[in-house]
Formats: C-alpha cells, structure tokens, sequence
C-alpha cells in the first residue's frame, strides 16, 4: 500500500493466499536454493572451550537450575545495568544466526553478539541468556530446541524478561500514561502447583485477549510442553531505547531470585550511561 | 508432533476431528473456539511444531478468576469423551515455506490416532466467487471419496451445496482445461484436502465464502451449519442462541477509549 507521501508500507491482512505454484514440482535448482536459504537460516551455538569440552564428551548436558533469558533492549540491558557488570560473571557463549535484519552475513561474534550466554562463577549452575537482536519467526523453535537440548532440565527453572509496546496492551480501561510501565506475568502449569513460586508473583497475571509472541513465546512453549517450571514477566514500556525509568520495573523480579541473584541496589551509572546515550536519537534541527 | 498434557497418551479412536483452517477471517478458528467454550471440553495436548509462530497467553476460554492463569499455546487438542469429539485449535499462523510440512504432519497424526472422520472448518474469499456461486447461500462442502461412501447421502439430504470446481480460464471455452478446485484465501484447506484424497482419509472441509473484518456472525453461521450435521448441541440453533462466546473475543477492537476524548 502507499501512502500519501508515496512511501510504500506492508499492511498486516488475515487473508491467507493460497499458493498454488508451490504445488507444481520445482526445478532442481530452485530446491537446491531454498535449501541453502535454509542452512544460512539455521542457528548455532558456540560456547567456550570449557563448556564445549563438557557437552561434547558423550551425552553430558550443562548443569542448570536457573536459567534467566532478557529479551529487548530493555530487559537486557536491565540485567547489565543490575546484575551483569558485578564481574561475578563469565560469558560462555552465543547464539550465531542470520536473517534479513542482521547486518553482517556471519552475524556478529564475540560479546558483541545479539544472544550472549553467561555463567555465575560463584554457582555455575545459573545461566543468564541476554537477547539483543531479532530472531525470525522461523528461527525460534530451533533456538529453543538447540538450547534446551544443552541444559540439564530435571531441576530447571526458567525466568524470562521481555519488553512489548504499551501501545500493544489491551484493557477494557484506558491505559494511562502515568501507569506505564508496568509488569504482567505468565506461567507455566509446572509453576503453577505448590512451588516455592506460587502465590508471591510480583505483578498481575497477563489478562485474555493479551498475548506474548517472540522467543518468550517460543520458550514458554516448551517449557509448558516439556513440564519445566518458566514464568515470564512482559514489561510494557511507551519508550523503546534503553531507559532507565523501565528497566527499574524489571527489579521486583530479581529481588525474588535474592538467593540465586545478587542483584546491585543501585545501578551501574557507567554500564547505563553506555547504552542510553547510544539510543539517544541524534537530530539535526536544533544544532 | 502431539504430545500429550498428561502423562497418559489420550485415546481418539472413533472420535470425530475437527480443525480449523488458517484462512480468511479466521471463521473456522473463531468457530473452534466457539465449541471448545460451549461444551467445555478438556485440554488433552498440544501439537509442539517448528511449523507455526510461537504464542502464548492466559486461558482464552476462563470463566472465573480461578482457572484465568493457565498457559495456552499456539496449537493445542481438546476432547469431549462422551461426545467422542476432538477438537484441534491452531492460533497461529502457519510459517510460509513450511506449510506443506504442516499438512504432512496433520495427515499422519490423524491417519496414527484413528479418528473415525474430521471436520475441516474453513473460508475463501467472497470477492473471488463466480457468477454461479454469487447466486446461492455462501456455505459450501467438499468430502474425499473415503468420507462420501459414508455420509455422502446425508449431506444431501441436508441440502448442503458442494464446492463447485470453477473454470481454469473462465470466459474461454477450452474444453481440454479441466475445471478445477479453487480455494483462493483458504491457507491449508486445498493441499489439506488433496493429501486426504491421495490418503484415502475420511475427510470433510465445510466453508465459507467472507470478507474480512468483524468475522463473527460468520462464524455464528458456519458452526449452525455444521451443527445441522454433526449435533454438536441437541438443541436447535435456530432458537436463542446457544453458542458460548469465550472471555478471550473481548476487546477485538482494541482498548477503552481515553476517557479525555470527552
């Protein structure tokens, strides 16, 4: 559809098209594009030498009791900001994956890649999982099955944190500015008998007709398929780049992971200032 | 992939399945939601598959503040046991180039649970009807050759139209084109129906012709149809309304108006 300044936008329709070429049998050639289009798709994970010596010595599984995964700006960057820069923590690997919103072909490597995994040194069974970058649609079953194929899940909890547009929030109420942002969470039915967790959530419950996509979707999922305990806690924001007001919302949270978590009471003014600063919109008209 | 809710496999066999198809205003979906709400039918599993987008929100169907906080996802089998009804209700859209994956994998659960028949609920576009089915009632039904020894003369009787098979080239008269089945907006239904053909599947697909907007009187209209068959409820449909609208259809069309406005 295009607009009236001309510029050409997709417009979300329900309807499905019916594809009536994939029917016919295909060249050689185009299934052998197609499937090279898949293999670039395909996510990998690497992990550090240590970690990948373990996992690859017969069936061995890291050990995991806690698993928290931030996915967004801001739930990522909270977990920086709190909890990250306590130099408590090691990284020990990534998420590599390619899709048409990664800029590079490879997909960044190192500590600069969009799905970091770190360890507490103290307990290593506690993984922190910070996802930065977008992960496509068809992408995320496989994060998850490549994932949770590498942890050990008999005593797994799962915590996630994401972000969503207020915009997005649906409530017979008006939402008013003031509100924002503010926290729902959704539960597994693992969580939901008679664990230590039940009872004391920090925030209301996702109301119908809300939902949560994306990869918390995608683990919550698996979680509820594979009867591992997840909640997931969505932070609806109006303020898209790192901010400071939101990502204090995400503390509650944390605080309830006090014995697995040190979390830092106040943040870390360099760690922030970094990625504020590096979403503040630069704009031209007032030099 | 099913995998049960419980720890015991469910057992579907004689049951009848329905299931939606992804397509046009979402009127079979609506309508599966419909009936897993009226006859509050009991989770049994989930379909986990890398085919769909993953979703995950709070009961679409809670009735009370007690049974609200439940997880549901994308994809996911309800039964009614004394009914010997299963329902398959899919709240995702497929992912594109894995639709044919998907239908595979429906053909061979289906074929490995030994449902008794199943149900497709589906819709097309009402703008891409021809001249002759611009002039009838917008219901239609397709049934594979397993199914139509079965209830081929009831449906009949019912006075039920079938899916017509439109020109290939309307407007030339090429008798060497064979007219064929043409679901424009239906997602699934067509291959769906092909694969259950080839499979010898007793399969049915009930339809609708709809544009898209606010699709639920057309759901309302596609479920009495197939009530008509199937007596899913005793009770006629065409007295009061029956049906029980699920707590998740509210709020379609965003949230409360800032009360500034005024």
């Amino acid at each position: 559809m295009a607009t009236f300044f001309g510029e050409v936008v997709s417009v979300y329709s329900r309807a499905v098209e019916e594809d009536d070429e994939e029917e016919l049998e295909e060249p050689e050639e185009d299934e052998e594009i197609r499937r090279e289009l898949e293999e670039r798709r395909e996510v990998r994970l690497q992990w550090s030498a240590d970690v990948g010596e373990m996992l690859s010595s017969g069936a061995a599984r890291l050990p995991c009791s806690h698993l928290i995964l931030a996915v967004g700006s801001n739930a990522a960057r909270f977990l920086s900001v709190f909890v990250l820069h306590s130099a408590n923590w090691d990284s020990v690997g990534h998420a590599a994956f390619w899709n048409e919103m990664t800029q590079t072909a490879s997909g960044q490597a190192g500590p600069e890649a969009g799905c970091v995994f770190y360890r507490n040194k103290d307990s290593p069974s506690v993984l922190i999982c910070q996802m930065t970058s977008y992960i496509a649609e068809d992408q995320l079953f496989q994060w998850t099955e490549k994932v949770f194929g590498c942890l050990q899940q008999r005593a797994l909890n799962v915590t996630v944190l994401c972000d969503s547009p207020v915009a997005e929030y649906k409530s017979p109420d008006y939402v008013s500015s003031s509100s924002v942002p503010f926290l729902r969470s959704l539960q597994t039915s693992a969580c939901s008998g008679t664990g230590p967790r039940s009872g004391t959530a920090p925030c209301p419950p996702l109301e119908q007709p809300n939902i949560v996509t994306g990869l918390p979707a995608a683990v919550l999922s698996y979680c509820q398929v594979h009867h591992i305990p997840a909640i997931a806690y969505q932070c609806y924001s109006d303020v898209i780049s790192p901010d400071s007001i939101t990502m204090e919302t995400y503390k509650p949270v944390l605080t309830r992971l006090g014995k697995v978590i040190q979390l830092e009471p106040l943040p870390n003014a360099d760690v922030l200032r970094k990625f504020v600063t590096a979403a503040d919109c630069r704009s031209n008209l007032y030099i | 992939m099913f995998v049960a809710a419980e720890n015991t496999q469910p057992c579907f066999k004689g049951f009848t399945l329905i299931l939606p198809a992804v397509a046009v205003g979402n009127v079979g979906q609506l309508a599966v939601d419909l009936i897993v709400s009226t006859l509050s039918m009991r989770r049994v599993g989930y379909i986990h598959t890398d085919c769909l987008i993953p979703m995950a929100g709070n009961n679409p169907y809670a009735s009370s503040a007690e049974d609200a906080q439940e997880l549901h996802t994308a994809a996911e089998v309800y039964t009614e046991a004394e009914m010997k009804l299963a329902v398959l209700q899919i709240r995702a859209p497929i992912i594109q180039t894995k639709s044919r994956k998907f239908r595979k994998l429906l053909v061979s659960w289906i074929k490995a649970s030994g449902f008794s028949r199943t149900v497709v609920l589906s819709s097309s576009h009402a703008y891409q009807r021809d001249d002759q089915q611009l002039q009838s009632d917008p219901l239609r039904y397709l049934l594979t050759p397993a199914l139509q020894k079965l209830c081929g003369d009831a449906l009949k009787e019912l006075g039920w139209k079938e899916m017509e098979r439109v020109a290939a080239f309307p407007g030339l008269t090429d008798t060497s084109a064979e007219p064929r089945l043409y679901i424009p907006g239906g997602g699934i239904t067509k291959g769906l129906f092909t694969d259950s053909c080839a499979e010898e599947l007793p399969l049915a697909v009930v339809l609708l012709f709809c544009s898209e907007g606010d699709n639920i009187p057309d759901s309302f209209t596609l479920l009495n149809h197939l009530n008509d068959w199937l007596h899913l409820q005793a009770k006629p449909s065409q007295e009061a309304n029956k049906w029980k609208i699920p707590s998740s259809w509210r709020l379609l069309f965003g949230s409360g108006i800032p009360p500034a406005l005024f």
